[in-house]
């Protein structure tokens, strides 16, 4: 087992538990053991860009400060820290160039850091578990395959945070592939569609409710029209405004048709035949469960 | 340029770090954008404006549906990072104290449904 420092959020422990789930199961299988620090904390969500600021930059530091205690006192087995959540991977990973690039900032965060017992190095490595999984190789990820999904048709939804900004993003801005072969690895037919990296509203959820159902419409309709079965993510916010918030969808577009969405490691999950509770799908809204038993990928 | 537009625009590329000079116009931040629907001034009128240093530009709509979602960003073929400048524009505001959103208008079930995720990112982009 490889031991590496993994870094949930906040959302992960709560609506994306099944994006956790999913994902401890299968790096798991992989021979991957993720190791949480005891104590870690909001990473503050997104980035910020003001030249000026350092406050919103502590958060996210403070977090890599916990994976580098890991690292020292021999728990985990780099200074890597893997993420989940898209949003996660963007702020700490851009906040620590922040730390590495801008000497200024660097001496300002650290003059702030508040009872720390050691000073961050800036020698943490942040990646996304789509990364995680690439450098491991897509074969190896084919070798736990137990039941592969053949017939089912995926659409990779990218969004924003996972690709942009360029330099940040976890593989080629505009022509990524990272999800296409970790889905053909897992057996899927990848369906590729105009709005795989539109963005689905993202914080505006919470005030502007019909802009944000008239995005994901778009986005919804869009796979479908192109014969997806289902839509993957791997960001909660998207994975909220695109699933749950199905239900706005259908409020102001009557005939709009619900289709799934869920996390790219469920259907791993799915794939290496782990079990109801590791592939987690009853926190999913639509419920993707009916259409993989219809394809026989689920039993009854 | 008078002197109140120099001071606006040196204040904005002061906190964007973006040289907005560099902006040619060609429209293509404001042609991938998710949010031209809901805005009044396209974003790259908005930067248009910053140009002129017209502080009008902070009272658009635009800078507050704006989802920094970076797409701007990656078509610009000035290498303009605009949601950095929009960032800037917010700031200004918000340094004023001002809150675009509040939660008190929101309902419990409707916040209690809300991921966490979703409100702390509003609240960090749209709130003092």
């Amino acid at each position: 087992m490889t031991r590496l420092a993994y870094y949930p959020g906040c959302t992960l422990k709560t609506n994306a538990k099944n994006f956790e789930d999913s994902t401890i199961a299968t790096a798991e299988k992989l021979g991957i053991e993720l190791v949480e620090p005891e104590r870690w904390n909001c990473c503050g969500t997104v980035h910020s860009l003001s030249t000026d600021d350092v406050m919103h930059h502590l958060a996210p530091i403070r977090n890599l400060l916990r994976v580098e205690e890991l690292s020292n006192a021999g728990e985990v087995d780099s200074k890597q820290v893997v993420t989940l959540c898209a949003m996660c991977y963007n702020t700490l990973k851009r906040s620590n160039m922040v730390f590495n690039e801008d000497s200024d900032r660097k001496k300002k965060i650290r003059d702030n850091m508040y009872k720390e017992d050691i000073e961050y190095s800036g020698n943490v490595e942040v990646l996304h578990h789509l990364e995680v999984l690439r450098e491991m190789g897509w074969d190896k990820v084919k070798e736990a395959v137990a039941n592969p999904l053949n017939g089912l048709k995926v659409a990779p939804y990218y969004g924003c945070l996972l690709l942009r900004p360029r330099g940040i993003g976890v593989d080629d801005t505009d022509d990524p592939t990272i999800m296409e072969d970790m889905l053909e690895a897992l057996g899927a037919e990848t369906v590729g569609f105009a709005y795989s990296q539109k963005c689905c509203g993202s914080y505006n959820a919470v005030h502007m409710k019909e802009v944000v159902a008239d995005l994901a419409h778009k986005i919804l309709k869009q796979a479908e029209e192109a014969g997806a079965d289902m839509l993957v993510t791997a960001c909660p916010l998207c994975e909220y405004n695109l699933g749950p918030r199905q239900s706005e969808v259908e409020k102001r577009y009557p005939v709009f048709k619900s289709i799934p969405v869920v996390y790219f490691t469920q259907l791993m999950a799915l794939a290496f035949s782990l079990g109801e509770e590791a592939a987690a799908f009853t926190g999913n809204k639509p419920d993707p469960r009916p259409l993989l038993r219809d394809k026989g990928l689920l039993e009854e | 340029m008078e002197p109140e537009n120099k001071h606006f625009k040196d204040r904005v590329v002061e906190l964007s770090g973006e040289n907005v000079d560099l902006c040619f116009q060609c429209g293509a931040c404001s042609s991938g954008c998710p949010m031209t629907q809901e805005m009044d001034y396209l974003p790259s009128k908005i930067i248009r404006m910053v140009q002129l240093g017209l502080e009008e530009a902070l009272e658009s709509k635009t800078i507050w549906v704006c989802t920094t979602c970076f797409n701007c960003e990656v078509r610009c073929p000035r290498g303009i990072d605009v949601a950095n400048v929009m960032e800037a524009l917010r700031q200004l505001v918000l340094r004023r104290k001002y809150d675009r959103v509040s939660l008190d208008e929101l309902s419990p079930e409707e916040i209690r449904e809300l991921p966490q995720i979703a409100i702390v990112s509003n609240q960090r982009k749209l709130t003092a």
